[in-house]
């Protein structure tokens, strides 16, 4: 266990260098500086504001302060908010996606391992197909097409829940939980019936019905830890995808989090901000990924 | 086992079931709070910073400027201001502080909080990106650009503390509208060096709790991209005549999502209608949508220094092949005006020249004329920055040129910076370019085209067209001032290195229960003036 | 060389073909695809055109689906768009597997310390967020159709390469490969005549299942603003338009869902068949 964390770690280190130095390229060679605005600034100007964001120096300093700013937790303030610093903003987005993350992650293995356990118990009869089959629907609905809908339907022509805002008015978390968690809970589904299946068929299942465990218990505790393994491998994988689709699940229901801040950020060329979302984000990747590995190897220590 | 499953599935519809409670505009009368829709989020409040539209709707509330706008008619009333007196030869401009004018924390405003704060927008070193506003003013210019370096040269001076006296390089008779703008308002010198220096940007003034103004309210709460909330300020010398209590802004950028707000009740006035809309809520809103003539011009811009478009006669072959008509009704749709010149009709003092035309036949011929016979005129691009109102603008006018002239055109698309930089290293050859006036005065737009200017970017220089504008500027008369912009403006149409697409509307909804907010020219609304009544 | 591939092919075949499902799914995506391939000829209208006058209209004889708010017709709109999206997935997809497929085998036969800096290097790539960078390249670099293919293949090798790296271990140790190397094959033979080849099947599925994902992704990006340029079309930007005017004029939003999805969930259903001939122990 302690091997598998230091590895991941030794992982990490390379990966956040990675980041950093892709993106700290591809943010500087773009064209279209952090400061063009509709009135043209004059060369004067231009030069003391680059100047003032250490602009002007060479790349290879500004990555190198950068760095070094980095290690002791500066990233420096948004240039986009300039009595912002980077850190702050992230601080303000990231509750609310995290929060979103995981009403939607929760919203999905309710949903999705209950399906699934239902599909494995009673395998191809209709309480199998109709639940799998909505999965499927779940997995290429994507949430630009199921959120407008859930809008137009939920909050347009039937008017029960507000159509956008997170925490504004009562409901609101209703609708964009269910469009980020869909897809998940289809994929949670899937992979619970199918680990379910696989541990039903082995022999130490036999076993302990034969022993006269209840069902319940032969369920519950033997078969569904099978079916749990996979669930929480894919943890891992799913908050990077859920990253990707909080982009668009906070755009389509002006959720202001820290997808929509690093879309802008991207859109207005807020440098420092890209670059801290871009660190920021990978952490938070490479720690749910340690994190599902290590629940996952708790959980079946086949895996260690 | 079925049940329980399905139990899960309608638990939380169950908690929805409760429908939404009173609205917050329909109580709104009782607290006497306006909900604001503004746009896209703030990026500071630092008035010699920002340069956006909706921080300007904020500072509004938190910083009062020599001068108010009038609700209606946009003259000049008195603010910090309480009298002035003009000298004959129209360059010294005498203020007399009022001596209630408070700051939030109760310190007096004086003369020198003015001084401070021209001192401050025009220092090199801030960086500002407005300090043209000021550039009337004697020696304004050369400071801001680091020519002199002594403030005392600059024409801004505090006699004692309650009188400013301003001297210009021109008898600028917009000069008093002008002052009305929040970069000429004063800022509280304490603070600003309680957290940096003069020259300082991005410090934390600007929180609440930290920022002190002048203004009818002060700043309460910032919540980013959520709302912003300022309250009526106690200290503010007409105080009494204030009758809301709280403003609410709230920085939405998504329109559809801002118009089903407004349906549901929780905003009052919203900053724009998604165009789809506009028609629709005429008939079933018609008490509710507004649609104001607004003072911006939306144009193309072509690169004079680039062929074809060096060619006049080309230039104005493709004005005359744009049917503007169709554009404004059919791809826009907002209400606007098709427009005719640069400068935006101002029934109350500037008509000008409106010569062009859609006449595709003629366009023909002068394109021929031009020297480029059917089907051989080269094909361009047309660069936008993304929006879906200026796709679908691009695409008509592409589909027109075709259709009208033959001419194939491409569609670059880049978001704002991009868009933004290419104009200005002069990497494009057609673009499309908006311009809102900053003050209600012809001078705002046609100063952009003098020889050489910074917002131009069209490389077209015309000497003629330069010395009416110097000639307009040490006018005395209104009148003569007129004439002579027309005549600038004649030759900006007949030389075409703009061209003039439509006049801006402002296109927005508002609760009837908002009084005192009345359509002008610049979409100016005080909000001393406006009071929410049941 | 025996392989066990013809046998393979027919028996995916047989599977597919036998469920009433797959049989559709396949049926569906060969009218897709040959709508597509078709699109110049037999499309309604200029995909440009609009009829400014007409502005946006319900489905009627004149516009089987409709028009958008410019006036342009909705069906050509949807088959150019097809062209588009069915492109970026299958020709991303293409690189992904061209690199994915030679990554893989290398490092899973030459094996030793070139697998372990090659596999080593790949994980460090899979740890980067890459929608993250792809949305900063759109940005940047412009919406150029030819950089989102190749940065969205860029991205998906990595789990094909995995893959690969497995199978090919798994049969680097299998007796005919042994045989061949002890007789002296060369390398690159061994790598192109036996390798690939056996290898294929895993990695055509996942082929099959990555064509929607990268499309789904082409449709995110779209959304967000970072898709193709206007006037062209992709499924992704006939969704979005779609949904900011869906209110009014639902035909927008409702047709290119409706084909979308079914492409989605066709494009799954025959991958599912393929991975189901292929591992007969996961499920119905």
């Amino acid at each position: 266990m302690f091997e598998l964390i230091l590895k991941r770690l030794g992982t990490a280190i390379p990966v956040l260098l990675a980041v950093i130095t892709l993106t700290f390229l591809m943010v500087h060679s773009a064209p279209g500086g952090p400061f063009d605005a509709e009135k043209a600034v004059t060369p004067e100007v231009l030069a003391k504001l680059n100047a003032k964001y250490n602009l002007d120096a060479p790349l290879w300093k500004q990555y190198s302060d950068y760095l070094f700013g980095v290690v002791q937790g500066d990233f420096g303030p948004s240039f986009r908010y300039p009595s912002r610093s980077v850190t702050e903003l992230i601080m303000i987005g990231l509750p609310i996606t995290f929060e979103l993350a995981v009403y939607a992650i929760l919203f999905a293995l309710i949903l999705g391992v209950s399906a699934g356990i239902l599909g494995a118990l009673k395998p191809n009869t209709a309480y199998d197909y109709l639940p799998m089959t909505t999965a499927m629907l779940g997995i290429c609905v994507p949430s630009i097409i199921l959120g407008p809908s859930l809008i137009l339907t939920f909050g347009i022509w039937l008017e029960w829940l507000p159509v956008g805002g997170w925490g504004d008015m009562p409901g609101d978390k209703i609708l964009p939980t269910i469009t980020l968690g869909t897809a998940y809970a289809a994929y949670c589904a899937r992979l619970t019936r199918g680990g379910m299946l696989e541990v039903l068929n082995q022999d130490f299942i036999r076993t302990a019905r034969a022993k006269g465990l209840s069902e319940f218990r032969v369920v519950m505790v033997h078969a569904l830890r099978g079916g749990l393994t996979p669930v929480i491998a894919f943890l891992g994988p799913a908050m990077a995808g859920l990253l990707a689709g909080s982009f668009v699940v906070e755009t389509i229901f002006g959720i202001p989090g820290l997808g929509r801040f690093y879309v802008e950020a991207a859109f207005n060329r807020d440098y420092t901000m890209i670059l801290g979302s871009s660190i920021f984000f990978s952490c938070l990747i490479i720690s749910f990924n340690l994190l599902s590995d290590v629940i996952a190897a708790s959980i079946n220590p086949k895996l260690r | 086992m079925k049940l329980r499953f399905l139990l899960f599935v309608a638990l939380p519809f169950i908690f929805l079931s409760c429908g939404p409670s009173e609205s917050p505009v329909s109580r709104a009368h009782i607290d006497s709070i306006l909900y604001m829709g503004n746009g896209t989020e703030p990026q500071d409040l630092d008035p010699h910073v920002v340069t956006g539209v909706p921080e300007s709707h904020i500072l509004m509330a938190l910083l009062e400027g020599l001068v108010i706008r009038h609700p209606e008619g946009l003259d000049p009333l008195p603010g910090m201001a309480e009298s002035w007196i003009i000298s004959d030869d129209g360059k010294t401009y005498t203020f007399k502080i009022r001596s209630s004018a408070l700051w939030s924390n109760g310190d007096s405003v004086t003369a020198h909080d003015f001084v401070y704060a021209w001192k401050r927008m025009l220092t090199p070193s801030l960086g500002s990106k407005y300090p043209d506003m000021l550039y009337d003013v004697v020696n304004a210019e050369k400071f801001n650009k680091g020519l002199i370096t002594d403030f005392e040269q600059v024409g801004v001076k505090a006699e004692g503390n309650s009188i400013l006296v301003v001297t210009l390089e021109n008898p600028a008779t917009y000069f008093l509208g002008l002052l009305a703008h929040y970069t000429t308002r004063p800022v509280h010198k304490p603070t600003i060096e309680k957290f940096g220096q003069i020259d300082t940007i991005g410090s934390q003034w600007t929180r609440p709790g930290n920022f002190i103004g002048n203004g009818p309210f002060t700043l309460d709460q910032w919540k980013l991209n959520k709302v912003l909330i300022v309250k009526k300020s106690a200290n503010y010398w007409d105080a009494k005549n204030v009758k809301l209590n709280e403003i609410h802004f709230f920085p939405i950028d998504n329109t559809s999502r801002e118009d089903l707000m407004f349906r549901a009740g929780q905003l009052h006035v919203t900053s724009t209608i998604p165009p789809e809309k506009v028609e629709v809520y005429r008939e079933e809103y018609p008490d509710n949508i507004h649609i104001d003539p607004y003072y911006g011009t939306y144009y193309y811009r072509f690169n004079t220094e680039k062929e074809p478009f060096d060619n006049k006669l080309v230039r104005q072959a493709l004005s005359l092949a744009l049917d503007r008509r169709l554009i404004v009704d059919k791809v826009s749709k907002g209400g606007q005006s098709p427009a005719f010149s640069f400068t935006p009709p101002d029934p109350n003092s500037y008509y000008p020249p409106t010569s062009l035309d859609f006449n595709p036949k003629k366009a023909q011929e002068l394109l021929k004329e031009a020297g480029y016979e059917e089907g051989t005129f080269p094909s361009f691009e047309l660069l936008y920055n993304t929006s879906e109102g200026h796709q679908k603008l691009a695409q008509a006018v592409q589909q027109m040129w075709r259709v009208n002239l033959g001419i194939n055109v491409t569609l670059a698309n880049t978001d704002w910076k991009v868009y933004l930089s290419r104009q200005s290293v002069g990497d494009f050859s057609v673009s499309r370019a908006g311009w809102i006036g900053d003050y209600h005065d012809p001078k705002s737009f046609l100063d952009m085209m003098v020889t050489g200017r910074g917002n131009n970017q069209t490389g077209w220089s015309n000497s003629e067209y330069d010395n009416l504008l110097i000639e307009a500027a040490k006018s005395t008369s209104r009148t003569e001032r007129y004439g002579l912009l027309y005549e600038a403006e004649k030759i900006l149409m007949e030389e075409l290195p703009i061209l003039p697409v439509y006049t801006y509307t402002r296109i927005y909804m508002l609760h009837e229960s908002v009084k005192g907010w009345n359509p002008n020219l610049l979409d100016s609304h005080p909000y001393q003036f406006v009071s929410i009544e049941n | 060389m025996e392989s066990n591939q013809p046998s393979l092919f027919r028996e995916a075949v047989g599977r597919l073909t036998s469920n009433r499902l797959s049989f559709f799914s396949c049926i569906y995506i060969f009218i897709i695809l040959v709508i597509a391939i078709l699109t110049p000829f037999i499309a309604p209208y200029d995909y440009a055109f609009q009829d400014l006058d007409l502005g946006p209209a319900p489905p009627s004889s004149d516009h089987l689906l409709g028009t958008d708010t410019l006036g342009r017709d909705l069906l050509t709109r949807m088959m150019y768009g097809s062209r588009i999206s069915l492109m970026v997935g299958f020709l991303a997809t293409t690189v992904a597997l061209v690199i994915g497929v030679m990554w893989g085998t290398i490092a899973g036969f030459v094996g030793g310390k070139t697998d372990a800096i090659m596999m080593r290097i790949v994980d460090v790539l899979y740890g980067i967020p890459f929608i993250i960078l792809i949305i900063l390249l759109m940005v940047i670099f412009g919406r150029n159709l030819i950089l989102l293919f190749m940065a969205i293949g860029a991205v998906e090798w990595l789990t094909m390469a995995r893959i690969v790296r497995s199978q090919v271990m798994g049969l680097s140790k299998q007796e005919f490969i042994l045989a061949a190397e002890a007789m002296g094959v060369r390398k690159i033979n061994i790598i192109f005549r036996h390798l690939i080849p056996n290898a294929i099947g895993p990695v055509i599925v996942y082929a099959t299942l990555t064509v929607p994902q990268i499309m789904l992704l082409e449709a995110f990006l779209s959304f967000l603003g970072l898709g193709v340029q206007a006037p062209l079309s992709s499924w992704g930007i006939l969704i979005r338009d779609g949904a900011v005017s869906m209110e009014e004029y639902w035909w927008l939003l409702a047709f290119p869902s409706l084909t979308f999805s079914l492409t989605l969930f066709s494009l799954n259903f025959i991958g599912d068949g393929l991975r189901d001939a292929l591992d007969p122990r996961s499920g119905p």
